[in-house]
């Protein structure tokens, strides 16, 4: 075996085996209306979250968590790809048309993802949500009636499964951590959790695609991730709070207080420099 | 490292190892990491970390070292833990055995009559 020596390293790499966006837009899976439209929100959650994670990039506290944070921000912008490519099929566009050349209006992104970072303590806060909430959906998403959100689903259960731990791993540390570090957690919790319902609201079209067994019936994820939420809180030492969840929850923009802004800093490249590539 | 409960926590975080103060960030211990890239083989070592405990480290190690499909498992140990030997006794330690041709199979000659040797 000449092999043998040359794989005993802990160097060697591989690319592994995954499916791609590119070979989802090549496939010629052509998602109708209602489905790009629930595409759509998925992809636009994943996005404006992975946008905000980006922000981290040389800013963490460690070097270890700065690759940390970055791994699930690229993620994240992964899952986006996958359904923003599918969304678009319906219209004839591709993901980066509909990344970059949506107005906020258009975007259908939860508020939750749309929180600015703050501290760590309030990243790990809406990361813990986030996570939580996605690794819920996927895990139903993957026995969808439709084969390509099935099969995207399948590809991001394992990430957000690795998303959901890291966060957890850091609420138990920073609740039950220093008087300081359990103090920004709390207040982190507190600064987001106005926003955790609009996660669970049936908008339209989730109603009538979770009928026909296409989508997650948004509402149906309240109890389970609810339930899980508060035993990590918990655990951890820290308070689940009590707060009303904010007005306007309908994914529309039109109570966001940052998207806009959001959408200014990740769109402008591609705005004044249309199809430049890099 | 002595282990401390962390103020508000009835126990150490699954690993063991805190830092001795979590609000002092230089005072993350160091950690080595060791990948093994498939079944069989053995762990090799990587490279090193920072982590405030042992099972936070096994999962910077994933992030740091893993990226690449390069494993199929993960060894962490603090680096306080690791007694290596000194580089100045290298003589003594290392090449003492050169020229002991005697230590090598090669070096005998295969008796008439053995077979299969």
């Amino acid at each position: 075996m000449s092999g043998f020596t040359s794989q005993d390293s802990a160097t060697r790499i591989s690319v592994g085996q995954a499916i791609t966006p590119e070979e989802l837009r090549s496939s010629g899976a052509s998602a109708d209306e209602a489905t790009a439209r629930y595409a759509l929100m998925l992809g636009d959650d994943s996005l404006m979250l992975a946008q905000r994670l980006g922000a981290w990039i040389s800013r963490a506290p460690e070097l270890e968590e700065d690759i940390a944070l970055g791994n699930i921000a690229l993620d994240l912008l992964g899952h986006a790809r996958f359904f923003l490519t599918y969304a678009g099929s319906a219209w004839g566009k591709t993901e980066d048309d509909l990344a970059y050349f949506r107005d906020e209006e258009e975007f259908r992104s939860v508020r939750l993802v749309e929180q600015d970072n703050g501290d760590f303590g309030k990243t790990i806060a809406r990361q813990l949500i986030f996570s939580f909430y996605a690794r819920e959906l996927y895990s139903r998403l993957v026995d969808s009636a439709d084969e390509t959100l099935a099969a995207i689903a399948d590809k991001a259960l394992k990430e957000v499964d690795y998303h959901q731990d890291h966060a957890a791993q850091w609420v138990r540390r920073l609740g039950g951590g220093t008087e300081e570090s359990h103090r920004r957690m709390q207040a982190g919790l507190e600064d987001v959790w106005a926003y955790v319902e609009e996660l669970f609201v049936d908008v339209d079209p989730t109603t009538q695609l979770a009928e026909a067994d296409i989508a997650v019936l948004p509402s149906s994820l309240r109890e389970p991730v609810m339930q899980r939420l508060r035993t990590v809180i918990e655990e951890a030492g820290l308070t689940v709070p009590e707060v009303k969840g904010a007005y306007g929850a309908d994914r529309t923009g039109r109570f966001s207080e940052h998207r806009g802004y959001i959408l200014a800093e990740m769109q402008v490249l591609a705005r004044q420099h249309p199809g430049a590539t890099w | 490292m002595p282990d401390k409960t962390p103020e508000g926590t009835e126990e150490i975080p699954a690993g063991g190892v805190v830092a001795t103060d979590p609000a002092d960030r230089s005072a993350w211990p160091l950690w080595e990491v060791f990948v093994r890239s498939a079944r069989g083989l053995s762990h090799v070592h990587a490279g090193s970390l920072h982590a405030p405990d042992a099972s936070m480290a096994l999962r910077n190690a994933r992030d740091l070292y893993t990226r690449r499909n390069e494993g199929t498992s993960i060894w962490v140990v603090p680096a306080a833990e690791i007694t290596a030997s000194d580089p100045d006794s290298k003589g003594g330690f290392f090449e003492s055995p050169q020229g002991k041709a005697y230590r090598h199979a090669t070096y005998y000659t295969q008796s008439e009559g053995v077979p299969h040797l």
